[in-house]
């Protein structure tokens, strides 16, 4: 550092603009009712409540307008924010809908580059579905250290843990869940809804499992599974612990 | 450059002022000028402790707003010229403490001084915050009970995660247990997690344990810390964890049933 910098005066740029890419939760809504949509988000929100608190999250209706099922966006919205979410895209959406999340201030995602609009042409190659291919492309999140009580750990893909993850702790991983420590936190898989998603533990003494929404709470862990090393799995909506 | 130390634990009422004074006496006994702070704004008691506390004038909140210079508000130890208390204020808010304050007179602090102990307040509010926020070592203060467990659990996730060295990218701050109000005969009795349940839920390098003893509550009565109480138990143990701390290698004590030759007799195991 030379002193003679100090002397001209700097003004250093109030801003600067950044790219940067995030991981946010996606809403995929799959009915248009209200009620419906509002009692099972907010089972969700129930499952990992410090999670969820603020979360922004992206609402994708791509589903719906497949199957030309109309959906009120505004009442949606309404919806997910008064569960303590906080919408900041919406994706798959027509030209109306589109529009009213403009008007709430929400601005428009794209899943293709072209897919957004209705009359948006066909990718010329086939492409697999959105969401296997954004599993198979986020990596695996490797974490070294000891996951202590208050905190909260999010991956976009795999998460793997070589420490313990203590009690009052949430660990959740869009892909799979391994812990080579001791698990007495809240540990979930698949949290975007990814069923082929497991959890393995050197040792399990969970608050609570969970794969793809499907959750066990502690008291309901038999006792001679617990203390040893074990996999999660789903088969057919039910979680299966196994012995490895 | 000072090394700070901070004496946390989340939950109230563990031993972290205890601990403290004592560990600030002991490491000016063996040579080192040692500098020990009151965080707990509102309910100083650290003073009592080091019985001082008629010689207070100036705190550390009348440092930070700069009425009163660090010389005037350091108060000498009278049992050890090494050693200098900074008082908390009793009648200020919590909100008189600064980071950038704080962060000032640490600075200060150190071109002096070799060690300074942040006595933390309980809680993880702003006082605990900055209190363990500069600092390069962490004596977690914890009893052998599942709720004082549970709370030093989320003090060290703060700790790697709210402090200087975390937000900097520097080596994280070194942790320690210290494991006080320990009492073998409550432990068997299933009344106390034991130092093994501890140290399987904590994992973390063990420093010391001190043991449930009645010269803690004689040594602040009479305003002396109990390190000096050198026949005492809970003395010696704190002498072997600033021993410990210094690189010594000392074996653990006060971890099994003290039972005396009869007891062992007749005992079993
Ligand atoms: N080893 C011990 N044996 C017996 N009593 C102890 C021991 N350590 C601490 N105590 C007692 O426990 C009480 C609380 O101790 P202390 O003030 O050091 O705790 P603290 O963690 O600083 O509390 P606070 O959270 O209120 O600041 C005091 O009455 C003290 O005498
Ligand atoms: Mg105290």
């Amino acid at each position: 550092m030379s002193k003679d910098a100090q002397k001209t005066p700097y003004n250093p740029p109030a801003l600067e603009f950044k790219s940067s890419t995030f991981s946010v939760p996606v809403l995929v809504i799959a009915s248009n009712d209200l009620i419906i949509i509002e009692q099972q988000l907010q089972a969700k929100v129930l499952l990992a409540p410090e999670f969820f608190k603020n979360s922004p999250l992206v609402l994708d209706v791509q589903e719906l307008n497949k199957q030309s099922v109309d959906v009120d966006i505004v009442a949606v919205i309404e919806v997910i924010r008064k569960l303590g979410l906080l919408p900041i895209g919406i994706r798959g959406g027509n030209a109306q809908q589109n529009e009213q999340a403009i008007t709430l201030g929400i601005p428009l995602h794209s899943i293709h580059t072209s897919s957004t609009t209705i009359d948006a042409k066909k990718p010329k190659t086939p492409t697999p579905e959105p969401e296997t291919k954004d599993l198979l492309q986020t990596g695996t999140t490797v974490i070294t250290h000891p996951i202590r009580s208050g905190q909260r750990v999010y991956a976009a893909g795999d998460l793997v843990i070589i420490a313990q993850v203590s009690a009052g702790t949430e660990i959740l991983a869009e892909g799979n869940i391994h812990v080579y420590g001791t698990l007495r936190g809240r540990a979930l898989a698949g949290v975007q809804g990814n069923t082929e998603a497991r959890i393995f533990c050197s040792d399990l003494q969970a608050e609570l499992i969970s794969i793809a929404g499907n959750y066990k709470i502690s008291e309901d862990l038999n006792q001679n599974i617990r203390n040893t090393p074990v996999q999660i799995y789903l088969d057919k909506q039910t979680l299966v612990i196994k012995e490895i | 450059m000072a090394r700070i130390i901070v004496v946390t634990s989340g939950k109230g009422g563990v031993g972290k002022t205890t601990t403290s004074a004592a560990i600030a006496m002991g490491l000016a006994k063996k040579g080192h000028k040692t500098a020990v702070i009151d965080f707990d704004v509102g309910l100083r008691n650290l003073d009592l402790i080091m019985g001082c506390e008629r010689r207070v004038v100036y705190d550390f909140i009348n440092v930070i707003n700069g009425e009163a210079s660090l010389n005037q508000a350091l108060i000498k130890d009278k049992n050890c010229n090494l050693l200098y208390i900074l008082a908390a204020s009793q009648t200020r808010d919590k909100d008189a403490l600064s980071q950038e304050g704080v962060g000032k007179v640490l600075d200060d602090l150190s071109k002096d001084f070799k060690y300074i102990i942040c006595d933390s307040p309980a809680g993880i509010e702003r006082g605990a915050h900055l209190a363990m926020y500069f600092a390069d070592d962490a004596f977690v203060v914890t009893n052998p009970e599942v709720s004082s467990v549970r709370d030093s659990d989320r003090m060290l996730g703060i700790l790697s995660s709210k402090s200087r060295r975390a937000e900097q990218n520097k080596e994280p701050i070194k942790e320690y247990l210290l494991l006080t109000r320990y009492s073998p005969e409550r432990v068997k009795l299933g009344e106390m997690l034991s130092v093994d349940d501890v140290q399987e839920i904590l994992s973390l390098h063990l420093l010391g344990v001190i043991p449930e003893s009645k010269s803690v509550l004689n040594a602040s009565n009479s305003g002396i810390p109990v390190i000096l109480d050198e026949k005492s138990d809970a003395g010696q143990a704190y002498a072997d964890i600033v021993a410990r701390y210094l690189g010594e290698n000392k074996p653990h004590r006060f971890i099994d049933d003290k039972k005396g030759f009869f007891g062992k007799l007749f005992g079993g195991k």
